[in-house]
């Protein structure tokens, strides 16, 4: 688009054509105040909050709706400007309740900041405030009906960009409320986005209402530990008895690849947190009970059998399972601890996703994946299997708005009516399970295309040849794909895809580090990075030295061992395979069961000894999403009595002789300052760690900082050597799989999909209050059993 | 739902009028209402699956126009105006003699069904005014006289 220069307040300005006032402005630095306004949603030009005054033109107009042009010459802060904007206030503050003192947005509220800016504190009108009761429409959406300024911001969101519409305007003037699509109640997706939206406090939270004040907490911006999508959510801390209780999760914080969005799990999904049934001591097995102990004694108990049963028995007898929700390092150091010192390649974790096939179909070939954020820009986007809106919201939230604002082109292939076919530009049913028929045939294999239409639906074999000589005009095409896609189905999509110029991949997972777990060689035959085992010539040899040369046992491989009274020893980190797998618990009786954990689960109740663990709101380190984009994660939480898994992992090679410093490569701490010189030395500490920060050399004086980890990562695992500086800043940075080992072939039969929806997230959602209550109104819907 | 076959070859003809189908909305809700009296949950459904809209959407619709209703009103609906020029001309008193002589209030209905009551704004029957509507049909340059027998002929109509 051609520029147009304009002046506002003197100032020359220059846009694109076709750009609005209020967005030109802000370019330059004038803040034009708006409720109604905002970007990326339609026009709305209902609170006149904007109005500015154009040369030639009778009446203030509003910057918000008008498209600026050639030689314009605006005023933003004269008087008259200033007194209408005064005028808006006081009429919105004309039924506003002034109950700041006790309203959640009170303090980060936008109708306050402008009746301070603007000082419509007074009121002429002497007509009584209309009250209503506060209602709520949801386990977790309440609405104050007077504090609603009727900026129409929450039907936007939710129809605009969530396609839900379940928010409206009902009567009009001053009665006009918004309304529920319910009567009385939403039925929704419960994404909250709403609540984040509201301008004022009439839309609040139903896990954070009158808990606390904006002021009293601490916003820190981590990454969610919900789904593999990697959105930010900022989490509010507040001091509580035992370190940092977390209060509140929003959206405060918008600089991650999710922007607006968020979802019911990133907003109130954090309470599984300061859940009760958290375990807060180690637990060890004492004629036949889990009793509480002390950290020393487990410990010591878990060094001395670990060690005993490694020189006994071999570390062949020993087997791993590692998470899909711990850090990058702490998986890395897993796969490290597992190989280097109890000497076994027997490890495993929850497979969602055959990232190895992806690895190996993509190696050499640069720029074949892309982030989160390209999805939102890509001009076309081929979408096989899964339900982005359920499993992978914020994937769902990006291609939905990727077709609204760019007309971007879907091409939707799934067995069922996924939602996502209302944005599609074309959507085929395909017969269920055909997926893996589906990539043969785009691949080339004419035949395939009998399997592909089921019973239900009726493509001919033309259409189905006519969809891919679509697909394959398309360029820089973004194919997307679930589970259902594995093994050989990948390098057959992969070779399609080198059909078409640009064509760049995305395989969707399911738990939150899930790639990270792939990436970091939580398999039986893979080191981190798809070197396959044994070490060859990987650099590995030279840091790792020796570890076992036979490929290790996968999952089933290690019950069938431990079945056998073979596998004397199991080590699980995070994860909860009895509960979620289907496992006989009654397998591992002969084992001696170590378990890290959150909560006292399925897998937990059997072990001898359990070691409460931190999760990843109250750690720091790296988290790779499943489109392979590594973000920081930082601590916001604290329980004071537990541990990272990091840090157990260090203590138990610690309590098995290990040299510890050949696991984690610390530093000497010769040179640098901790922190115990604090007082008047402080400053010049401080300082010194800023400039060894920015010069990459952070001091990484402990064994427990996962930092020195990450420098082991980043040298060793290809890919992972993006910017340090974007990542410590909290930006997300792009992996790539061209340069990864070589990778092996999978058995397609381990991979099991998580099959969680919007409202459960494994083992974790079982203990989110919030979850779980929005998953009861869900499944009872008592006003529509109520209605005759 | 079933409506008559007058209403399904209008709808038929009127969502040709428009680019855009929610835009035969209003029309489609007035003409829907004149046969089954009011909107019922299951006309608002039936409406929004034709035109592709939401149920919410509907019922945001209704609830803007206040010749649109949602609940039973009786088989004539007294509209009397007390706007501007009604209100000089005594709109106000023919609303009160109506209250009394139906014995409900604004917006009630007769036990019997017949009448229902409604204070409008301006039907733009100023040159006339006082002015009422009863359905589609205008009365004016009222007295209590006249809305008597106007009240009284309905009556008989509806009773026969």
């Amino acid at each position: 688009m051609p520029d147009v220069t304009l002046t506002v307040d003197g100032k020359k300005v220059t846009a694109p054509a076709g750009t609005l006032l209020i967005e030109a402005c802000k370019s330059v630095g004038i803040e034009v105040p708006s409720f109604c306004y905002y970007p990326n949603f339609s026009l709305q030009g209902a609170c006149r909050m904007c109005l500015v005054k154009i040369e030639k033109m009778p009446k203030l107009q509003t910057a918000c709706t008008t498209v600026i042009s050639e030689g314009m010459a605006v005023t933003s802060d004269s008087a008259e400007v200033k007194q209408a904007r005064k005028g808006m206030l006081e009429l919105l503050l004309g039924n506003h309740p002034l109950d700041c003192p006790v309203c959640d947005a009170g303090g980060e509220c936008e109708l306050q900041d402008m009746t301070f800016s603007y000082g419509a504190a007074e009121s002429k009108f002497m007509e009584a405030k209309n009250h209503r009761d506060e209602q709520q429409w949801s386990p977790v959406v309440y609405f104050d009906r007077p504090r609603c300024i009727l900026c129409y911001r929450c039907v936007r969101v939710c129809g605009e960009g969530m396609d839900v519409w379940a928010l409206g305007v009902q009567n009009r003037g001053v009665t006009s409320i918004i309304a529920p699509n319910k009567g009385d109640h939403l039925e929704c997706e419960e994404c909250g986005m709403c609540i984040d939206i509201c301008p004022v406090g009439a839309l609040t939270s139903g896990a954070y209402r009158y808990k606390t004040r904006p002021w009293e907490m601490k916003h820190v911006g981590t990454i969610c530990t919900h789904c593999g999508d990697g959105c930010k959510t900022t989490l509010g801390a507040r001091r509580s008895q035992t370190g940092l209780e977390i209060v509140r999760g929003d959206n405060r914080d918008k600089s991650g690849t999710n922007g607006d969005f968020l979802c019911i799990k990133g907003r109130y999904g954090f309470d599984f947190a300061g859940s009760e049934e958290r375990l807060k001591q180690p637990l060890i097995r004492k004629n036949g009970r889990l009793t509480p102990s002390t950290w020393e004694e487990a410990f010591e108990l878990v060094g001395k059998k670990f060690t005993e049963i490694r020189d006994k028995d071999g570390g062949a007898s020993i087997g791993v399972i590692g998470s899909t929700r711990t850090t990058n390092e702490e998986a890395y150091l897993l796969s490290k601890f597992a190989r280097t010192v109890l000497k076994t390649n027997n490890i495993d974790h929850h497979r969602t996703a055959d990232f190895p096939a992806l690895a190996a179909a993509l190696r050499g070939k640069p720029e074949a994946t892309v982030s989160m954020a390209d999805v939102f820009t890509a001009p076309a986007i081929l979408l096989i299997g899964n339900d982005p809106t359920e499993q992978h919201p914020l994937l769902a939230w990006q291609i939905r708005n990727n077709v609204r604002l760019h007309r971007a082109k879907l091409y939707v292939i799934n067995s069922g009516p996924i939602k996502l076919r209302r944005q599609a530009t074309s959507f085929t049913q395909i017969a269920p399970r055909a997926e893996g028929k589906l990539a043969s045939f785009l691949a080339g294999d004419d035949a395939a295309s009998d399997a592909l239409s089921g019973s239900g639906t009726n493509n001919d074999k033309e259409a189905w040849i006519g969809l891919r000589a679509q697909l394959r005009s398309e360029q820089n095409l973004v194919i997307i794909f679930g589970s259902e896609i594995r093994g050989r189905a990948i390098t057959s999509l992969v070779k399609f895809g080198s059909s078409i110029g640009g064509a760049k991949f995305i395989a969707l997972a399911d738990y939150s580090n899930s790639r990270g777990a792939a990436d970091m060689g939580l398999y039986p035959d893979l080191l981190p990075g798809y070197h396959p085992v044994p070490i060859s010539s990987s650099p590995f040899r030279d840091e790792w030295g020796d570890i076992p040369h036979d490929v290790g046992l996968d999952l089933p491989g290690m019950v069938e061992a431990a079945r056998a009274s073979k596998l004397k020893a199991l080590h699980v980190v995070g994860s909860n395979p009895i509960g979620r797998l289907n496992i006989d618990p009654f397998v591992f009786s002969k084992s001696f069961v170590v378990v890290q954990e959150m909560f006292l689960t399925e897998t937990a109740v059997i072990a001898d000894v359990v070691l409460p663990a931190d999760n990843a709101y109250e750690k720091s380190g790296t988290i790779t999403n499943t489109c392979g984009d590594v973000q920081l994660l930082k601590k916001a939480g604290d329980i004071s009595e537990l541990k990272s898994d990091f840090e157990m992992m260090v203590r138990i090679a610690d309590a098995m002789g290990h040299d510890i410093h050949k696991l984690v490569p610390f530093g000497g701490g010769e040179r640098a300052d901790v922190g115990f010189s604090r007082g008047a030395q402080s400053g010049e500490a401080d300082r010194h760690a800023v400039w060894l920060e920015m010069q990459g050399l952070e001091p990484k004086l402990s064994p427990f900082d996962p930092i020195a980890i990450l420098d082991e990562i980043q040298r060793l695992v290809p890919g992972y050597d993006v910017s340090r500086a974007n990542l410590v800043a909290g930006n997300s940075q792009h992996t790539s799989l061209s340069k990864a080992g070589p990778s092996t072939q999978q058995n397609p039969e381990l991979i099991i999909p998580a099959n969680d929806n919007l409202f459960t997230s494994g083992t974790l959602g079982r203990y989110s209050r919030a979850l779980k209550s929005v998953l009861e109104s869900h499944e009872i819907k008592p006003a529509e059993v109520a209605a005759d | 739902m079933k409506f008559s076959e007058e209403f399904e070859a209008r709808f038929a003809e009127m969502v040709t009028h428009y680019p855009i189908k929610r835009s035969v909305l209003v029309p489609t809700l007035l003409y829907v209402q004149d046969e089954t009296g009011f909107l019922s949950d299951e006309v608002i459904a039936e409406i929004a699956s034709r035109l592709d809209l939401t149920e919410l959407d509907v019922r945001n619709v209704i609830s803007y126009y206040s010749m649109l209703t949602t609940k039973p009103r009786g088989k004539f609906n007294v509209q009397v105006c007390t706007n501007i020029s009604c209100m000089v001309r005594g709109g106000e008193d023919i609303l009160d003699h109506c209250k009394k002589k139906l014995g409900i209030g604004n917006k009630g209905t007769t036990p019997d069904g017949l009448f229902s009551l409604e204070e409008v704004e301006c039907i733009g029957a100023c040159s006339w005014a006082p002015a009422a509507q009863v359905n589609y049909d205008f009365h004016e340059n009222l007295t209590a006289e006249k809305i008597d027998r106007v009240l009284d002929e309905y009556k008989n109509k509806g009773t026969q």
